[in-house]
């Protein structure tokens, strides 16, 4: 059995957050007197994660995704409640742990701009104390999975956001860590850059048994990639567990388009006591609930001259908006 | 501390500031440049203060010469390090670049402040030593072994005040966000460093030794110099330059419990 490598204990974060009216008058009232609130972001939060899982977390903008990562990975204090990663106090910074994790944000680079990325791989190298042999090794390997080699050698600023984003993850890889944070890695990326980074991850996971921990707004990011999703709602977790059960609950019917031979047909289909989404002419969608699909396309197939079908999810975005809007989910 | 891969991650920082540098070659003749003027501007300035053989605070010209020397060494650095490096960490607060810094396996403070390197700064403390070197011809000035572990001493003092004042400052970005004006000010005070602080009222050389100790900076390291410094001022200086050095590493570390990091 595979072991936790993240346990999360009732942790909560709050903020001290200022507010300013609009207009002149609030801004020289904010200058001369601040009002702070304090502002709990996190609530009471509790979850594991085990080694070599990927887990994507779910939630709206400021529903405090980015937070609970930043907590993971040490780089803010958590205000109550307990965090381990692979057994260290993340916040202590202990040069093991260091060792042991990395953050990638796609809004945020490390790259030294008016160099080559090799130049920053090779700093980081010596900041992860690896030998010239042993970091040629490294970046060989990564390169050969990212697919970028003359990058290596063209300054930062002249690269393209997909090169450049590659470069961040071979930058954040050199020192092969075990626990991947992501925050929004494919951010501002064109498909086929979002296609190979999702390929990469998946292969970096197969190869290294790496946990990832994933935020992101692309749902393609975390459908390919995540099996396991925690929601989180304004600082609560709203859904731990499987993300196929939480799309099943959350969209339980599937649609079916079936072309019929004449519209005669399909008027007969219509008046038959499925749940008819629309009907044009000799075509007619209906909505059957996931339980019974293979009864019910055996039915039209025994019953109903047709000449073709389409089975449709609802789209996996549409599904997902709900989990953003939706508060509760009873799984 | 490993020092072995501390010395490998200086040199790489070395290295890619240069490279990184080099990629403007215009930039850095400019700087050049400035860098000469600079100094033919503040022996001129200096001069107008000591025509006809005036004394200022007991110092002649070629006494306060030696100020000027330290001075642009101590600036030299200042441009060389501590300007790029420290100035950038408002940056790195603001954007939350320092995220990267905190999660790796080095001392974050050593990360921030030798990251960049600024080679144009190299020219000023070599003319520096150049105009040193050439104050202890005119001055006549009798180098021996203690002399010169005392210059050492109290220039390496004079840097690590200067260093610890202008990290404290930027530390407090944390809770402030935004001091750059904090940091001019600083520069602006360090001007004050080019003349021998007998020179000014007594109650500015209360504040200038006190409040902000520009006068341990540049006449202590002077005065061992031309051997008019008493040990007693040595003495203080190397305790005010390690309570610094002490104190701006505390609150560093302090400051870092309330680092918040920018949104994403």
């Amino acid at each position: 059995m595979k072991k936790n490598i993240i346990d999360v204990r009732n942790l909560s974060k709050s903020f001290d957050i200022s507010s300013k009216e609009p207009g002149l008058k609030g801004t020289i009232k904010h200058f001369f007197r601040r009002q702070t609130k304090k502002l709990k972001v996190i609530k009471n939060i509790s979850f594991e994660i085990k080694e070599g899982e990927i887990v994507g977390f779910l939630g709206a903008n400021g529903a405090g995704k980015t937070t609970i990562l930043k907590m993971l990975c040490g780089l803010i204090y958590p205000s109550e409640g307990s965090v381990f990663v692979s057994g260290n106090i993340p916040y202590r910074r202990k040069e093991d742990f260091l060792k042991n994790i990395t953050l990638i944000m796609g809004q945020k680079q490390q790259l030294i701009w008016d160099l080559p990325p090799i130049e920053s791989f090779l700093l980081n190298a010596s900041i992860y104390d690896l030998d010239k042999l042993e970091a040629k090794r490294r970046i060989k390997k990564l390169s050969d999975m990212l697919e970028i080699d003359e990058e290596l050698f063209i300054p930062v600023r002249k690269l393209s956001l997909g090169q450049r984003m590659k470069s961040e993850l071979l930058a954040a890889l050199i020192h092969e860590p075990n626990i991947l944070f992501l925050d929004e890695p494919t951010l501002g990326l064109d498909i086929n850059a979002q296609r190979n980074l999702r390929k990469f991850l998946q292969n970096y996971n197969k190869e290294t048994n790496a946990t990832i921990c994933l935020t992101s707004h692309y749902m393609k990011d975390i459908t390919s990639l995540c099996k396991r999703v925690i929601c989180v709602d304004n600082g609560s977790i709203s859904y731990d567990g499987n993300l196929d059960i939480l799309l099943k609950r959350l969209s339980p019917v599937k649609e079916i388009l079936i072309v019929c031979r004449s519209e005669d047909d399909a008027i007969q289909l219509e008046n038959s006591g499925f749940s008819v989404k629309n009907k044009t002419k000799n075509e007619i969608t209906i909505k059957v609930e996931n339980n019974s699909i293979i009864s019910s396309l055996k039915n039209i197939l025994n019953n109903f001259e047709i000449e073709d079908l389409y089975i449709n999810e609802p789209p996996v975005d549409e599904i997902i908006g709900k989990i953003l809007i939706k508060k509760d989910y009873d799984i | 501390m490993n020092q072995r891969k501390y010395l490998k991650v200086f040199t790489k920082f070395l290295h890619t500031s240069l490279a990184s540098e080099f990629e403007y070659k215009t930039n850095i003749l400019i700087d050049l440049i400035t860098a000469i003027l600079s100094l033919i501007g503040s022996i001129f300035l200096l001069s107008i203060f000591f025509t006809n053989n005036v004394r200022l605070g007991g110092w002649q010209f070629e006494e306060a010469l030696i100020i000027q020397a330290i001075y642009t060494i101590l600036n030299g650095i200042t441009n060389t390090w501590f300007n790029p490096n420290l100035t950038e960490i408002v940056k790195h607060i603001r954007e939350g670049t320092l995220d990267f810094v905190l999660l790796k396996p080095i001392d974050s403070q050593f990360f921030i402040s030798f990251k960049k390197i600024n080679p144009s700064g190299f020219l000023e403390i070599i003319l520096g030593f150049c105009l040193l070197l050439f104050c202890i011809r005119i001055n006549q000035i009798n180098l021996n072994l203690s002399f010169l572990t005392l210059s050492l001493i109290t220039i390496i003092c004079s840097i690590c005040i200067l260093y610890s004042l202008w990290f404290f400052i930027s530390t407090t970005t944390i809770w402030f966000v935004k001091t750059w004006n904090a940091t001019e000010v600083l520069r602006s005070f360090l001007y004050i460093g080019r003349f021998p602080l007998n020179s000014f009222s007594f109650t500015l050389r209360i504040f200038f030794s006190i409040f902000i100790p520009i006068a341990f900076i540049t006449t202590i390291p002077s005065e061992v110099f031309l051997g008019i410094s008493q040990f007693w001022k040595i003495f203080l200086e190397i305790i005010v330059a390690s309570v610094f050095l002490i104190t701006s590493r505390k609150f560093w570390l302090f400051a870092l419990k309330f680092y918040s990091s920018a949104s994403s």
